[in-house]
């Protein structure tokens, strides 16, 4: 299993110069991947701009969105964005899908949340089909959601299947789901598996304020996705231990805090 | 801390104890409406792990409960006549009434205040200057009601109708009696609780119920008339009542346990049908870890009860998700009351899946023994029988015949003779277009000439050699035709050397895929011919078994689904309608196939989406096959239109359609679904849920370390002898 970081995108009042450093270091450091995450209707940068500027200081990491919502926008642009952060990058570009979790994103977007299911799948059969759009064939794709017709649009569209946290046990059993929908529509092989969790290993208040903040929307569940937060290094080994068992292909590990100095304490926990 | 527990049942007082006698300066009360003494239920029942917890968090009360105990080994299956009894089972059980006595003494002593007989008009008036507040007052909650919407409660019936009795039966065992009436099955669920009594819950469907006049008795009457309908099983003794009352079993959810201060623990929380028997387990357990994380957490309340939240709901979870499977087997376990008693012993013991075929053979290896070799034996078993396991007693029907139960799918080609090497008793290959223009993908394989037929032949000759049956699925791709092969993902359209597609309506299937044209007679005649000549160079290509495929959203299968047939025809409409062309190509297959040699059809059990086929049209439909000369179903579901709502890939999604299909079509079934084990196979077989079980065994690095290593030393020899040889 391959681990990667979060670019704190999503982190209210991460700067310009944050971010291309966070990336710069990340980089530089163990981690496999850059990720990003995609909120409309919050104070974050949007996911496919800074990715855009991680790869211009970045040669070697591997670029995510885990996952950009991609019904709030406009399939041709989605695809030309996405071959374009993939261009810019020299190709290290994952693209991961879904329909995002929050009402508030879709009314500000003027998108009907309620086709936000069939959208989607338009948009991921455009993808597929669309070449003429830029997109390289073989840009690998992923789709997140834990509903049922989230896991076939995932077997039917994507190369693999996008987690969206929780423990280890959370993740097998979503896990299975994303290997008996593969195999029901008969794709060979088998899907790719990602995962992704939250840490803060110096300031766990600071990471626990941003969670509950972030996942208001969510009333009390906010507080157990806080109280999930990595805040040890024990707590990271035991999740990637509990991740890498459960057949994980990547993990993700996003920032609460915005402080560069978590990518070194990140890289210690993990060494 | 100032806490105020709502309700004096297990849960309330049990966290009562724990919270006092982790901090004795905690001041806590609990309030009760009903008087001391008063108590519903007669015995309760608890498991071993939770005899363990109990143990740990207070070692008084343990004892005196378990002095108490009744402790049992065995559950009885009265059914049909015979008694079977299953052993190594760990069950024990104790009276509610003296539950309560020992907590209530033991909260006494500790010093929590009890004030019986205090109804409760409003639970703010209870919640004033405490710190903290717990509903542990039972399914019917009052905090939970008063704040439904903050917890994301929803309360919904479950299974048929109950009704809770006492005797002074005195029971060995945990009893399940199938009792058969004229109005239908009604079953009784007893287990003893100590010297003198026992527990006797007594449950049937809401229609057995009406039937049997129970809706029209009072508390007595039923009672009467209960006690008439098992006089012989409770051999003279009573039953007895404590405000006994037929009702139905209501199961309680909540998104949140905890609102602010507040918080839900036991029942309010949360209920698992009775027959899992573990209400009371699971609050004793929630009151555990609720004291525990309050110790954690002294001063963040809030943390407190989220992680009390987080260790819980988990675990309640699997047990609502068990007790739900449960329910769901004994609310129709008439379609059951067909079965063999040893199957039907086996099907109820496993039906929440905590109990599998390996995990039994470990509690009771005699009970699985005579199993195996019953279904090895055809229902007959000699004494002192053994056998393999279920997956791997042959199966037959009629003159076909496989070495065992075990089905592996190769849409590859390639790997045909290497799955039958794998020790599969059939292998299917597959998808086969039965026409050009039928094809899935360029790279479908096709069946439409003797040039295609020929290039079969060695691949079945190399799977007859392995020791399997071959069977070749033979399909025609309908709407879901000319797409990118599916390592691109599926339903892709081509961009370029595409053809044109055809279904019973001229709807497109997916996103970006071309509309069909609607098929005219012409077309369904080409096709129904094609389907027939492709049947067969099948035979004379060697295969055995023809799997004709109705699944899916592929041609057939859209004819039957009202989702894709809109047609006004006579091969649309109503279900005759949308079968008639499935069933004359079926019965064109049927006639050019060699009658030894088997059918089975790939059939959807049902869409998931509210226009589609529905379960009860599948039945009927397989029993239609069924007659028409298929010898096997293979139960499908989904796909006949992208993003159906109700679609669900857990493990072993199949297995409930196919188990229904089984039992009310009757009709021979296999069934896959993302099985993975071989105990996931042993369990469904010996439980009668299908005939065979199509397996998707993942790749791991045991083969490739169990079986390099002598390679390797092979490899080696040989250079060595090459070696010598120079």
């Amino acid at each position: 299993m391959r681990v990667g970081v979060g670019l704190p995108n999503t982190i209210p009042g991460s700067d310009g110069r944050l971010l291309v450093e966070w990336a710069r270091r990340a980089d530089g450091g163990p981690f496999s991947t850059l990720a990003v995450l995609d909120r409309l209707a919050y104070d974050s940068i949007e996911p496919f701009t800074a990715l855009a500027a991680a790869a211009a200081v970045t040669e070697r990491i591997g670029l995510a969105t885990m996952i950009v919502i991609g019904p709030l926008r406009n399939t041709a642009l989605l695809a030309k964005q996405a071959a374009s952060v993939d261009a810019l990058s020299g190709g290290r570009l994952t693209l991961g899908l879904a329909v995002g979790a929050r009402l508030d994103d879709y009314e500000v977007a003027g998108v009907d949340h309620r086709r936000r299911g069939a959208r989607l799948s338009e948009q991921l059969a455009t993808l597929r089909d669309g070449e003429h759009l830029g997109t390289r064939s073989d840009l690998p794709v992923l789709v997140g959601g834990g509903t049922g017709p989230a896991f076939a649009r995932m077997a039917r569209y994507a190369d693999g299947y996008a987690h969206n946290g929780g423990p280890p046990r959370a993740f097998a059993r979503a896990a299975a789901s994303a290997h008996a929908a593969w195999s029901d529509l008969d794709r060979p092989g088998r899907p790719l598996l990602w995962g992704q969790g939250y840490f803060a290993l110096d300031d766990e208040r600071a990471g626990a304020a941003y969670l509950r903040d972030y996942y208001a929307f969510t009333g009390p569940f906010a507080d157990k996705i806080a109280a999930g937060n990595l805040t040890s290094a024990r707590a990271v080994r035991d999740v990637v231990r509990g991740y890498e068992e459960a057949g994980c292909d990547e993990l993700i590990l996003f920032p609460t805090v915005a402080d560069l100095d978590e990518l070194d304490r990140l890289a210690e926990a993990l060494a | 801390m100032r806490v105020r527990v709502l309700g004096a049942g297990p849960a309330g007082l049990y966290l009562s104890i724990l919270l006092k006698k982790a901090d004795p300066s905690h001041d806590v009360a609990i309030v009760e409406r009903n008087p001391a003494d008063a108590t519903f239920g007669w015995g309760v029942v608890f498991s071993e792990e939770t005899l363990g917890a109990l143990r740990d968090a207070d070692q008084q009360t343990y004892v005196e409960i378990t002095d108490t105990f009744a402790r049992w080994p065995t559950v009885d299956i009265h059914y049909r006549g015979r008694t079977l009894r299953s052993r190594g089972h760990a069950f024990s059980a104790v009276a509610r009434k003296l539950l309560l006595e020992i907590l209530q003494r033991r909260a006494h002593e500790l010093g929590v205040e009890l004030r019986f007989r205090t109804e409760i008009a409003d639970v703010a008036d209870v919640a004033a200057g405490a710190d903290l507040v717990v509903g542990a007052d039972g399914v019917n909650s009052l905090v939970r009601r008063t704040y439904a919407s903050r917890f994301g409660a929803t309360v919904a019936p479950q299974g048929g109708k109950y009704v809770w009795y006492g005797t002074d039966l005195v029971l060995d065992a945990f009893t399940f009696i199938f009792k058969e009436t004229d109005a239908g099955l009604i079953q009784v669920h007893a287990y003893p609780f100590d010297e003198r009594t026992s527990t006797w819950i007594v449950e049937c469907p809401e229609h057995t119920w009406r039937s049997l006049g129970f809706d029209e008795m009072d508390e007595a009457e039923s009672l009467e008339a209960t006690e008439a309908l098992f006089a012989e099983e409770l051999r003279g003794r009573r039953l007895m009542s404590n405000r006994s009352i037929w009702t139905s079993f209501l199961v309680v959810r909540n998104e949140s346990w905890h609102d602010d201060n507040m918080v839900l623990i036991g029942d309010a929380a949360h209920t698992a049908h009775f027959s899992i028997g573990s209400g009371t387990k699971l609050a004793m357990e929630d009151a555990i870890a609720l004291a525990q994380a309050l110790v954690r957490h002294p001063d963040d309340l809030g943390r407190a009860l989220v992680d009390y939240e987080l260790e819980r709901q988990p675990v309640v979870e699997r047990f609502q998700q068990a007790a739900a499977d449960s329910a769901a087997y004994f609310a129709r376990v008439e379609r059951y009351a067909h079965m063999d008693p040893m199957p039907f012993a086996f099907n109820l013991l496993t039906r929440s899946g905590r109990v599998t075929h390996a995990n039994l053979a470990q509690r009771d290896p005699q009970f699985v023994r005579v199993l195996d070799a019953w279904f090895h034996g055809g229902g007959q078993v000699p004494a002192g029988a053994v056998a393999p396991s279920p997956m791997f007693a042959p199966w037959r029907a009629g003159a076909f015949e496989m070495r065992n139960r075990v089905v592996r799918a190769a849409a590859d080609v390639d790997r045909l003779p290497e799955l039958a090497r794998s020790g599969a008793g059939l292998v299917i290959a597959g998808p086969v277009a039965v026409a050009a223009d039928g094809r899935i993908s360029p790279d479908t394989p096709t069946l439409q000439d003797d040039d295609d037929a020929a290039a079969w032949v060695p691949r079945v000759d190399a799977v007859h050699a392995a020791g399997a049956r071959a069977a070749v699925l033979l399909t025609h791709a309908g709407r879901r035709g000319a797409t990118r092969a599916r390592r691109y993902g599926a339903d892709i359209p081509l961009r370029e050397g595409g053809w044109s597609l055809m279904a019973p309506s001229p709807v497109a299937y997916a996103p970006r895929m071309p509309a069909p044209r609607g098929m005219d007679r012409q077309d369904m005649i080409a096709v129904r011919d094609a389907f027939a000549a492709a049947a067969v160079r099948a035979a004379g290509a060697g295969f055995d078994a023809l799997e004709l495929d109705m699944g899916h959203g592929y041609l057939l299968a859209s004819f039957l689904s009202p989702a894709s047939n809109r047609r006004d025809d006579e091969f649309g409409g109503e279900l005759a309608g949308r079968l008639r062309f499935p069933l004359e190509v079926l019965d064109a297959v049927r006639d050019v196939w060699p009658e030894q040699r088997l059918i089975a059809v790939r059939l959807n059990a049902m869409d998931g989406t509210k226009r589609g086929l529905q379960l009860s049209e599948a039945v009927a439909i397989a029993r239609q096959l069924a007659a028409h000369g298929c010898g096997l179903v293979h139960v499908v579901a989904g796909q006949t239109v992208p993003d159906a709502a109700r679609a669900d890939y857990r493990r072993g999604f199949l297995t409930p359609l196919a188990d229904r299909v089984r039992a009310e079509a009757r009709v021979p079934v296999l069934v896959g679904g993302y099985l993975t084990t071989p105990d996931e196979a042993n369990t469904i077989l010996g439980a009668g849920r299908a005939d065979l079980c199509l397996l998707d065994v993942p790749e791991t690095e045991l083969e490739l370390q169990a079986s390099t290593a002598p390679q390797r030393a092979a490899d080696d020899a040989a250079t060595d002898a090459a070696v010598t040889v120079v």
